[in-house]
């Protein structure tokens, strides 16, 4: 076909209108919805969940994940755009985990030497960041769903920063079922479980956001 | 600011609010800008290069919501056209193995022998829209399936697979009609 016959083709077409950032939010709505369902169904509410919230831990663990999450968001929307830039801001996620990590040595600092085992392991260390990695693949479906249609021009960073978003929102929500409060705890098995999705996201990305 | 990006970027934000005249104005300027463009890197010899052109404007088509117009324009398409650039010179390196199935079909004789006293438009409204559409766009209007797969927002293979589905279905209708 002539490339003048597909300029005229395509001039009457409409533009896609949604913006990135709206793309995004939408693929994160799906994922926060299919996650939340999961959680209820199949891990549960914390059966304390009343008296949970009167304490800062819980509060602690919210914000751990929610802060990760609103730092990641504009690192995703920059990788976005083809221009790809990560808007410099891509180490600001490491604030809430310097936080976190300077709580947990406070705490590790003033226990025995027999509580340290149980504030890093507590009782459900061998699961926690594998739930964190489930209650996260909705989230990294959704976006890398929307990203399909926007235009990533580094693939594997995309897909880490979609990774690492969703796995702060998986984290999120999982803080409604995990009824550990240890800020040890969280600092190493919510990261890790993070880290992972993080991961999972920068080999999706390599492998799906071609365009 | 220099005077294209004054120009091309005021034609974006027209096109943007739905002038088709200026989109119309802002994709052949581009076309001549990335024809440029691509000659310079891959040789003007080379027919790569209108390929590329073609498939650089689709994606300013169907990636234009990740223009974000408080940046300017230039910027943002010359990142798709480099993009365009690098992943074609990638796929050279890859290609040359795969054998494309469609073009073997194109290429079987009992199809094109039938084709010819057929009436093929009778024998494509047959099939199911869809199937009709991207066989259309690709063996009678020439698209490439990469240009029919960014059209339709399928995958390049799922174009592939529905056209090689669509070829045989249309074999076996001929077959049927002409024992």
């Amino acid at each position: 076909m002539k490339t003048d016959e597909l300029i005229d083709h395509i001039a009457v077409l409409p533009m896609p209108r949604l913006s990135p950032r709206a793309s995004l939010v939408r693929g994160l709505l799906v994922g926060l919805m299919a996650s939340t369902v999961i959680m209820l169904i199949w891990l549960r509410l914390r059966p304390d969940l009343e008296s949970a919230m009167l304490t800062a831990a819980f509060w602690v663990k919210l914000a751990y994940a929610a802060a990760v999450a609103a730092l990641v968001f504009p690192v995703t929307l920059g990788l976005s755009r083809p221009t790809g830039a990560a808007n410099g801001r891509f180490w600001l996620p490491g604030l809430p985990f310097a936080l976190l990590a300077g709580l947990a040595v406070l705490q590790l600092g003033s226990a025995s030497p027999a509580e340290r085992v149980n504030l890093l392991i507590g009782h459900s260390a061998q699961v926690c960041s594998l739930y964190i990695a489930a209650l996260s693949v909705p989230f990294l479906a959704g976006l890398l769903v929307s990203f399909r249609g926007l235009a990533p021009t580094r693939p594997i960073a995309a897909g880490l920063s979609a990774g690492f978003l969703a796995g702060a929102l998986g984290t999120l929500v999982y803080a409604f079922h995990c009824d550990e409060s240890a800020a040890p705890f969280v600092a190493v098995w919510y990261t890790l479980g993070m880290a992972v999705v993080g991961a999972m996201g920068g080999l999706l990305g390599r492998a799906l956001l071609r365009w | 600011v220099d005077e294209p990006e004054r120009r091309l970027k005021a034609l974006m934000l027209a096109a943007r609010a739905g002038d088709a005249a200026a989109y119309r104005m802002l994709l052949r300027e581009l076309a001549a800008h990335l024809r440029a463009y691509y000659r310079r890197r891959l040789g003007s010899g080379s027919a790569d290069a209108e390929d590329l052109v073609q498939e650089t404007l689709i994606a300013v088509h169907t990636k234009s919501s990740t223009y974000d117009d408080t940046q300017p324009f230039t910027p943002w398409l010359h990142a798709i056209a480099r993009y365009k650039l690098i992943d074609q010179l990638r796929r050279n390196k890859q290609e040359k193995v795969s054998l494309d199935d469609v073009h073997e079909l194109v290429s079987d004789s009992n199809f094109e022998a039938a084709l010819a006293g057929q009436d093929v438009e009778r024998l494509l409204a047959r099939l199911p829209q869809r199937a009709r559409l991207l066989l259309r766009s690709v063996k009678v209007d020439g698209l490439s399936t990469r240009d029919a797969a960014a059209l339709s927002g399928m995958s390049e293979s799922a174009v592939k697979v529905a056209i090689h589905r669509a070829m045989r279905a249309l074999s076996a209708m001929l077959n049927r009609e002409e024992p």
